[in-house]
C-alpha cells in the first residue's frame, strides 16, 4: 500500500482530523460560544473538501471500497450534517448555561458520521459492522445531552438498548450467512449462498438488524420516544443521516450480497413496505407533539423508500438515493422549524402553532415547504423523489403496491395539512410571538428552502445520481 | 422565449413583483397588471394559432417545444397547443382577470391571496399546454394545492372542513391518476425501446386491449373526480360554498375543466379500446350526475350551493358529451366546457356581489332585490338565463350540440340517456326561475333598503364575462371551427 492509495479514504481521514482538531480546540479555547463557530468552520471545510475529484478503488484487500456513488452519498450526508451542525449551534448557544459542554457535542456527532462513512464504504462485513456500531453508539450519548431533562435520559437508554439488540441481531445474521457462504466480502457472498432455510434465516436476521436503524415496522417502537426525548438536533440527525446511511447499506446488501435471494426477500420487503406505510401514517394522524409527529412521518417515509427496493435495478438505486437526498433536506427543514420555535418559546405542540404565519411568516413558509416536500407536492422537490420511487416499483409491475402507496400519500397529506392548517388557517388568541432566530438557524433554513425549491426542478442532479448508481453490474 | 412558456414565466414574474411590493394597496394593481398581460397573451395566442393553421400547418399540436428534462426516464418538458387548449387558455386568463376585479377589496393578507391565485392559474396554464404526461401531472398538482390555502384562509362557513375535503379528494384522485400514467408509461414501448411520457408517441403504440381496459378507469376516475364525476363530486358543493368569490369562479370555471380536458386528451385519446369498453358504464355515472345535480339544486337554500350543484349537473353534460364518442357531441362537450366556465364564473361573481351587500346567501332571507340594486339584479337574471340555456347565450349552443350528437346513437340505451339528460334542462329552468323570482322579485325588504349599487370593479369583472358568454352564443361557428380542426385526430383514433 502506498500513500497515494490511502488518499482514497481522504474523506474519512479529513473527518478524523476535524475530530482531533475539535478535541484540541475544546482544550485550548475557553470561550464556549467560539467552539460553535470553530465546529461550523471545520465542518464547512470538510463539506467543501468532499467535493474534490473522485477516485475509485479499494483498500486493505477490498475491505474498504470507494466509488462515485459512495463518494456522492457522503457528500449528500455532509451537507445534511452541516445543516444539523448549524442547528445544533443554535441549540447549544441557547442552552449554554445548562449544558456547559459544547466541544463534546460535535466530537461525538462527527464520530458517528465517521461510522456512517465506514459503513457506506464497507466492502467487508467487519468494516460494515464496526461502522454500524460507531455510527449509533455515540448518538446514544448525544440523546442524553440535555442532562437536566429526564426525557432526554430516557431517550438515550431506549436508543442504546434497541441499538445494542439490533446490532446483536445483525451480527447473528452475518454469522449465519458467513457459515453458509464462507466469505465475509459483500461482493463474494452473492455467488456462494445456498437457498436453504438456514441462509434465509441469516438474511432475515441481518435485515431485522438494519430495520431497527431505519425504523421499519415492526422494529419501530423506539423511534417516537427517542425522537421526542432527545434534543431536536439529535432527533434530526437520527431521522435523516442515520437512517439514510442504514438505507444505503440495506440497498447494497440486498442488491449485491443477497441478490440471489431476491425471490425470497421481495415478499418480505413487500410486506414490510405495506406495514410501515400504514402504521407510520395511522400513528402520525393522532400526534400532538410535533417531534413525535415527525417521528411517525419519518417511519412512513421509510416505507416509501423500501418500495423502490423491489425494482432491483439501477432505477431503484438512483431513485432511493435521490429521494434520500431530498428527504434529508425536507426533514431537516421541518425539524429545524420545530427547533427554532422550541428554542424561543419551548412549545412543541401542533396547537401552539396556531396563527404562526401571521406572526412569523418566514418560518411558517419553510415549515410549509418542508411538509409539502414530505407529502410529495410539486413544485417542491419531494414530489419528484416520490414519483421516481413509484416509477421504480411500477417498473417491475408492482401496480398494486404503488396503489397502496398513493393511498398512503393521501393519508399522509391529511396530517401534513393539519400542521399547515394550524400555522396558516387558524387564528389564535395567543399566537407564538414574533421571534428572531440566530444566524445559524437562519442560514440552515435558508439553505433548506433553496434546496427544496431547486433540487426537484433541476434535473441534472437526478441524472448525475442515475449515472453513478451502478453499484452492481446490472 | 417561446410564446407558450411565457404563460408559465409571466406568473412567476408577477409573483416576484408581488413579493417586492411593500405598499398594501399596490398588490392588486400588480396582480391585475400581470393578468392583463396574460389575457392579451392568450388573445394573441388564438390569433397566432389561427394564422398557423391558415398557413397550412396540420400537426395535431402547433408551437411545439420539446426539452429533455429527466433524461434517464425520458421525461420531457414538452409543450404545444391545439384548438382546444388555446380556447381553454383564453378561458382561464379571462376568468382570472375577472376574478381579480371581483376580489378587488380583499383586505386579509392580500399579497398571499393573489400569489396563491397566480400559482393556481399558472398550474392550469401549464396543464393545458403540456403534452408530456409527467409535465402535465406536475402542473395538475400545482393547480390543485393552492386551493387548500385559498379556501382555508379566505373562505367562509366551514372553510377548514371544505378545504381539507377538497384537497384530499383531489389529491387522492391525482394519486389514482398517477397509476394510470405509470401504466401508460410502462406500456409505451412494447418492443423494448425507450419508454416515453409523450402523448403522441404513446398514441403511435398499439397498447394491448387488456392493458387499456385495466388502466382506463384509473385515468378516467383520476380526472373525473375534478370534473365532478358522480359519485366523486361531493367535494365540489362544499368547496364552492366555502371558497371566496374569486376562487369559486376560478374553481368552477377553470379547475373543473381540467377533468374533461384530461379525460379527452389522455384517457380517451390514448386508450380507445378502453373507452369503448367502459363508455356505457361511465355514461350511466354521468347521467346520474346530470339529473342528480339538477334535482339537488332545487332543494338547496344557499345561493352558492345551488350554483355548485348546477355545476355538477352541467359538467355531467360535458362527460356525457365526451362519452357519446362522436364529432358533434365532442364539439358540444368542449363548447360546454368553455361556456360553463364563463357562465358559472359570472354566476358566482353575482352571488359574491349580492352576498357582499346582504351578508346572507340564504334564498328565503332575500326578496325584491331588483328594485334596490337594479343593475346587479339584471346581471343576475342574465347569468341565470344563460345558465338555463337560453338561445343567444353560450349554454344553448353547447347543450344543443351535445344532445344532437347524443341522439345520433339509435339504440335504446343512448336514447334513454339522451332524453334524461335533455330533461335536466327543464329542471334547470325550474330552479333558476324560482330563484330569480324569489330573491329579485317580490316585495323589497326593509333591511336591504339602502344597499349600495354596483361598483366599477364589479361591473368590469362581470361585463368581461357577459361579453364572452354572448360572444360564444352569437358566434358559435367561429369557436366550433377552431375546435373541429382539433377534434379530427380524436375521430381518427376512436
Amino acid at each position: 500500500m502506498n500513500w497515494n492509495q490511502i488518499f482514497l479514504m481522504r474523506q474519512e481521514l479529513f473527518l478524523t482530523i476535524v475530530i482531533l482538531l475539535m478535541l484540541i480546540a475544546d482544550i485550548l479555547v475557553s470561550d464556549k460560544k467560539a467552539l460553535n463557530k470553530i465546529a461550523i468552520a471545520l465542518f464547512a471545510l470538510q463539506t467543501v473538501f468532499g467535493f474534490f475529484s473522485v477516485y475509485e478503488g479499494s483498500l486493505f484487500g477490498g475491505m474498504y471500497v470507494t466509488d462515485s456513488l459512495t463518494f456522492a452519498f457522503k457528500n449528500i450526508l455532509n451537507i445534511g450534517v452541516f445543516l444539523i451542525v448549524l442547528q445544533s449551534a443554535s441549540f447549544l448557544d441557547k442552552n449554554l448555561s445548562e449544558i456547559k459542554k459544547v466541544g463534546e457535542f460535535y466530537i461525538i456527532l462527527f464520530s458517528s458520521l465517521l461510522g456512517i462513512y465506514f459503513m457506506i464504504s464497507a466492502g467487508h462485513f467487519l468494516i460494515l459492522y464496526l461502522g454500524l456500531e460507531l455510527s449509533i453508539l455515540p448518538i446514544s450519548a448525544l440523546a442524553a445531552y440535555e442532562l437536566y431533562n429526564r426525557k432526554s435520559s430516557e431517550a438515550a437508554i431506549k436508543l442504546i438498548l434497541s441499538a445494542a439488540i439490533s446490532s446483536g441481531v445483525f451480527l447473528f445474521g452475518i454469522t449465519i450467512l458467513y457459515a453458509d457462504a464462507g466469505s465475509l466480502y459483500l461482493k463474494d457472498m452473492n455467488g456462494n449462498l445456498s437457498l436453504t432455510y438456514f441462509s434465509i434465516m441469516g438474511m432475515v436476521f441481518m435485515f431485522s438488524g438494519l430495520a431497527f436503524k431505519i425504523s421499519l415496522v415492526p422494529f419501530h417502537f423506539w423511534t417516537a420516544d427517542v425522537y421526542e426525548g432527545a434534543p431536536t438536533a439529535v432527533s434530526n440527525y437520527l431521522s435523516v443521516i442515520s437512517k439514510a446511511g442504514a438505507v444505503f447499506i440495506l440497498v447494497v446488501l440486498l442488491f449485491v450480497s443477497l441478490r440471489s435471494m431476491v425471490d425470497i426477500w421481495k415478499y418480505m420487503i413487500y410486506g414490510i413496505t405495506v406495514l410501515t406505510m400504514f402504521v407510520g401514517n395511522f400513528f402520525a394522524l393522532r400526534q400532538q407533539n410535533l417531534k413525535r409527529f415527525l417521528a411517525f412521518s419519518s417511519i412512513a417515509q421509510a416505507g416509501f423508500i423500501t418500495m423502490a427496493l423491489l425494482s432491483v435495478d439501477r432505477l431503484g438505486v438512483s431513485s432511493i438515493i435521490y429521494f434520500l437526498a431530498i428527504y434529508i433536506f425536507s426533514n431537516i427543514g421541518a425539524f429545524g422549524v420545530v427547533e427554532a420555535v422550541a428554542l424561543k418559546t419551548g412549545k412543541e405542540n401542533i396547537d401552539d402553532y396556531k396563527g404562526l404565519y401571521r406572526t412569523n411568516p418566514m418560518v411558517s413558509l419553510v415549515l410549509m415547504l418542508s411538509l409539502f416536500s414530505l407529502a410529495g407536492i410539486p413544485p417542491v422537490a419531494g414530489f419528484f423523489g416520490k414519483f421516481f420511487l413509484y416509477t421504480a416499483a411500477a417498473s417491475k409491475g408492482y401496480y398494486a403496491l404503488v396503489f397502496i402507496a398513493v393511498v398512503n400519500v393521501t393519508i399522509s397529506l391529511y396530517y401534513y395539512l393539519i400542521v399547515v392548517r394550524a400555522a396558516f388557517l387558524r387564528k389564535s388568541e395567543k399566537p407564538i410571538p414574533y421571534f428572531k432566530s440566530d444566524i445559524y438557524m437562519k442560514t440552515s433554513l435558508f439553505i433548506v428552502t433553496i434546496a427544496l425549491l431547486v433540487m426537484g426542478l433541476f434535473s441534472p442532479f437526478y441524472e448525475y445520481i442515475y449515472d453513478i448508481s451502478n453499484i452492481v453490474n446490472f | 422565449m417561446d410564446i407558450l412558456t411565457l404563460f408559465v414565466i409571466v406568473p412567476v414574474i408577477t409573483i416576484v413583483a408581488l413579493m417586492a411590493v411593500r405598499n398594501k394597496s399596490y398588490f392588486r394593481v400588480v396582480a391585475l397588471a400581470g393578468f392583463i398581460v396574460q389575457t392579451l397573451m392568450s388573445f394573441n395566442l388564438i390569433y397566432q394559432y389561427l394564422q398557423e393553421r391558415a398557413s397550412g400547418n396540420n400537426d395535431i399540436f402547433v408551437f411545439t417545444k420539446d426539452v429533455i428534462w429527466f433524461a434517464p426516464l425520458n421525461i420531457h418538458y414538452a409543450i404545444g397547443v391545439d384548438g382546444i387548449s388555446v380556447l381553454m387558455i383564453m378561458l382561464t386568463s379571462v376568468i382570472v382577470l375577472a376574478g381579480i376585479f371581483i376580489s378587488w377589496q380583499v383586505d386579509d393578507l392580500p399579497k398571499e391571496f393573489f400569489i396563491s391565485l397566480i400559482v393556481l392559474s399558472s398550474g392550469v396554464f401549464g396543464f393545458f399546454i403540456s403534452y408530456d404526461l409527467f409535465t402535465m401531472f406536475v402542473f395538475y398538482e400545482i393547480a390543485v394545492i393552492p386551493m387548500y390555502l385559498l379556501i382555508g384562509i379566505w373562505g367562509s362557513g366551514p372553510r377548514e372542513y371544505a378545504a381539507m375535503k377538497l384537497t384530499l379528494m383531489l389529491m387522492g384522485a391525482s394519486a389514482i391518476l398517477l397509476i394510470g400514467i405509470l401504466g401508460l408509461y410502462f406500456y409505451s414501448a412494447p418492443d423494448g425501446g425507450q419508454l416515453t411520457f409523450n402523448i403522441f408517441e404513446i398514441a403511435k403504440v398499439n397498447l394491448p386491449v387488456s392493458m387499456q381496459r385495466l388502466f382506463f378507469p384509473f385515468v378516467f376516475v383520476g380526472f373525473g373526480v375534478i370534473g365532478a364525476l358522480f359519485p366523486f363530486h361531493t367535494w365540489s358543493p362544499d368547496g364552492h360554498a366555502s371558497a371566496p368569490t374569486a376562487v369559486s369562479m376560478l374553481h368552477a370555471g377553470v379547475l373543473m375543466k381540467l377533468g374533461g380536458y384530461g379525460i379527452f386528451r389522455i384517457a380517451m385519446f390514448l386508450m380507445p379500446e378502453g373507452t369503448h369498453f367502459w363508455a356505457d358504464f361511465f355514461l350511466v355515472l354521468a347521467i346520474i350526475g346530470v339529473v342528480y345535480g339538477a334535482l339537488a339544486a332545487i332543494k338547496q337554500t344557499d345561493l352558492k350551493y345551488i350554483n355548485a350543484y348546477s355545476s355538477v349537473s352541467h359538467l355531467g353534460l360535458v362527460l356525457l358529451g365526451l362519452l357519446m364518442i362522436n364529432n358533434i357531441a365532442w364539439k358540444g362537450a368542449m363548447i360546454q366546457s368553455l361556456s360553463h366556465g364563463f357562465i358559472t364564473a359570472m354566476f358566482f361573481a353575482m352571488i359574491g356581489i349580492i352576498y357582499g351587500r346582504t351578508h346572507t346567501r340564504i334564498v328565503s332571507k332575500m326578496s325584491g332585490l331588483l328594485v334596490i340594486i337594479p343593475v346587479i339584479g339584471v346581471l343576475y337574471v342574465l347569468a341565470g338565463l344563460a345558465n338555463l340555456g337560453l338561445p343567444g347565450f353560450s349554454g344553448f349552443v353547447a347543450e344543443m350540440n351535445i344532445f344532437v350528437g347524443a341522439f345520433q346513437h339509435s339504440d335504446t340505451f343512448h336514447r334513454v340517456i339522451t332524453i334524461l339528460a335533455a330533461s335536466s334542462i327543464v329542471v334547470t329552468a325550474v330552479y333558476i326561475l324560482r330563484l330569480v323570482g324569489k330573491i329579485l322579485m317580490g316585495p323589497p325588504m326593509e333591511e336591504y333598503a339602502n344597499l349600495p349599487g354596483i361598483t366599477w370593479y364589479e361591473k368590469t369583472g362581470t361585463f368581461i364575462l357577459l361579453f364572452f358568454i354572448t360572444l360564444i352564443g352569437t358566434m358559435p361557428l367561429w369557436f366550433g371551427k377552431i375546435l373541429s380542426d382539433s377534434i379530427i385526430p380524436f375521430i381518427e383514433r376512436l
